[in-house]
């Protein structure tokens, strides 16, 4: 058998492979929280919970509805989008002028009440959530076997991730919210609506989180603890990369799938505590993060 | 020369507070279309805090601000924008995130009228070379100034409401600074601005208003300034 540093290869690739996965979900996720936090100063701790949202919704659209995977995939961010809207004008946007700690606060208060609720309706067990039929299957490269959905869920997040960073960095609507992220209120005089702007920056931030609850579903079980085993590792994502800095989010986010996947292969038991050793290391180091302002 | 015309700007027994800070006492004032009005006074009289009130940048204020006739008291800064008016704040907001050409295309045009591009590279034309730079703040003081002025007149806004554009600026870009205010009024637009040096708001405006304890306590025409010279060391404190 081929082996690289004493490792089969189809173990190695395998453990890079689903290094890639998780990573496509810190960074879908990450990414939302950077764009949350760069605009309305808010640590969204109900991201996790939004994040089960959205594949709670998935599977309730296919159980109950008969919807499938695709449809899915556009309904269910717009309606965790929607409800992401309804919570920032109703709890949010009374506290932008307080200390971070108030938003987390109540951002955490809210990943309870959501998932506490799904856990009444939905039992802990996790629900399974059938792969779509198109994606079923795998091609076998040679060095490995790679499942048809799981390079489907790579593109995909690497594409939407790319996507919002161009967006962000390269276009019009981008150096408004750069600019309203600098001062807004000067933004604001100069005759753009930068409330409503905050609002859809949330609404966009959590429907990524819902996309990605959605692409999650089928690989893991839809469960309402789903969200809360996933964003801690996500906010020390965030804090490796920089508070608020959305190329920060996306590489560290994959980067950290795969350190996390190779320790798997050649120290297993540092595999659940790799990322936040590393954390603590870039805390010390560069307080701000990788791609941090340092403000 | 007094215009009787219907002013263009008219502020009325206007107040202003920060949180618990009671800023502007009752301004009243008024500027006619076309013209360039001075507010002048020492630091902390309420000069700055009354140029945000117009432009809606205070949490709290009452009294009346009219321009063209609409009330603009009650609306957000991004209605009063629209409305056309353009503020140049004192910090100049360049945005450090935005490269030059993206601060300078920064604000949406409000109204058709605008100065071109090339119109305000030929006031400005530093600001052409320095058109790829990727940080705006990275520029020097004064072409952060020139980028924050020649931003606003993109808009098509016709009132400026420029604060303190020439401090902490070299003589010869205060002279370019007073050129461009000329240039401007010569193309109609009507400028409130507020200044510390009134040598450099003599070369420019046609009339001042004097501030003194978030109030107006005196007015006069550039060419009674000869006159009120003594007054205005005193009220200035120079």
């Amino acid at each position: 058998m081929t082996t690289i540093f004493g490792v089969p290869t189809m173990a190695l690739f395998g453990q890079i492979l689903i290094g890639l996965i998780n990573g496509s979900f810190y960074a879908l996720l990450s990414l939302g929280l950077a764009v949350i936090f760069g605009m309305l100063n808010i640590i969204n701790f109900a991201h996790g919970a939004l994040y089960m949202l959205g594949a709670v919704t998935a599977y309730l659209l296919l159980n109950y509805a008969g919807i499938g995977y695709w449809p899915s995939l556009i309904i269910a961010p717009i309606v965790v989008g929607c409800i992401g809207i309804v919570i920032e004008r109703v709890f949010l946007q009374w506290l932008y002028k307080l200390d971070h700690l108030y938003g987390l606060l109540l951002t955490f208060g809210l990943a309870l009440i959501i998932e506490g609720v799904s856990r009444h309706y939905l039992g802990s067990a996790g629900l399974p959530y059938t792969l779509p039929q198109s994606l079923a299957g795998g091609h076998n490269l040679g060095f490995m076997f790679l499942p048809n959905y799981r390079a489907w869920v790579i593109a995909v997040s690497l594409v939407v991730c790319f996507g919002t960073w161009f967006v962000i960095e390269r276009t019009k609507l981008g150096a408004y919210l750069r600019a309203a992220t600098e001062n807004p209120s000067l933004v604001r005089a100069f005759g753009i609506n930068v409330p409503r702007m905050i609002t859809l920056t949330y609404g966009f931030g959590v429907a990524l989180a819902a996309f990605g609850g959605v692409m999650a579903a089928p690989i893991y079980n839809v469960s309402p603890n789903m969200g809360s085993e996933l964003i801690i590792v996500v906010f020390a994502v965030v804090v490796i990369g920089g508070m608020g800095s959305i190329l920060g989010a996306i590489v560290t986010g994959f980067g950290l799938g795969i350190i996390e996947g190779l320790t798997k292969v050649f120290f297993p038991e540092a595999s659940a505590t790799v990322i936040f050793v590393i954390m603590a290391i870039v805390l010390l180091v560069r307080p701000a993060g990788l791609f941090g302002r340092g403000t | 020369m007094r215009d009787t015309r219907a002013p263009l700007l008219a502020l009325n027994d206007v107040q202003a507070w920060y949180g618990e800070s009671h800023i502007l006492h009752g301004v009243t004032f008024n500027v006619s279309e076309g013209e360039v009005v001075t507010l002048l006074g020492r630091n902390g009289v309420g000069k700055t805090t009354t140029l945000k009130s117009i432009m809606g940048l205070v949490p709290r204020r009452s009294g009346s601000i009219k321009f063209e006739g609409q009330e603009l008291i009650g609306l957000m800064p991004e209605k009063i924008a629209r409305a056309g008016v353009a503020f140049c704040p004192e910090e100049r907001g360049i945005f450090s995130t935005l490269g030059v050409e993206e601060n300078l295309m920064l604000p949406p045009q409000v109204r058709p009228g605008g100065l071109a591009l090339d119109q305000i590279f030929a006031l400005f034309p530093n600001l052409k070379e320095r058109l790829g730079s990727s940080q705006g703040t990275k520029l020097s003081g004064g072409e952060q100034q020139m980028l924050a002025i020649g931003r606003i007149l993109r808009t098509g806004a016709r009132m400026l409401l420029l604060d303190e554009p020439t401090e902490g600026l070299a003589p010869v870009i205060i002279q370019q600074i007073g050129r461009t205010i000329h240039a401007l009024k010569e193309q109609g637009f009507t400028i409130l601005l507020v200044e510390q040096n009134f040598r450099f708001a003599s070369t420019v405006a046609d009339r001042y208003y004097v501030m003194e304890h978030g109030r107006i306590v005196d007015e006069f025409a550039n060419s009674e300034l000869d006159a009120n010279v003594d007054k205005l060391h005193d009220y200035l404190g120079v």
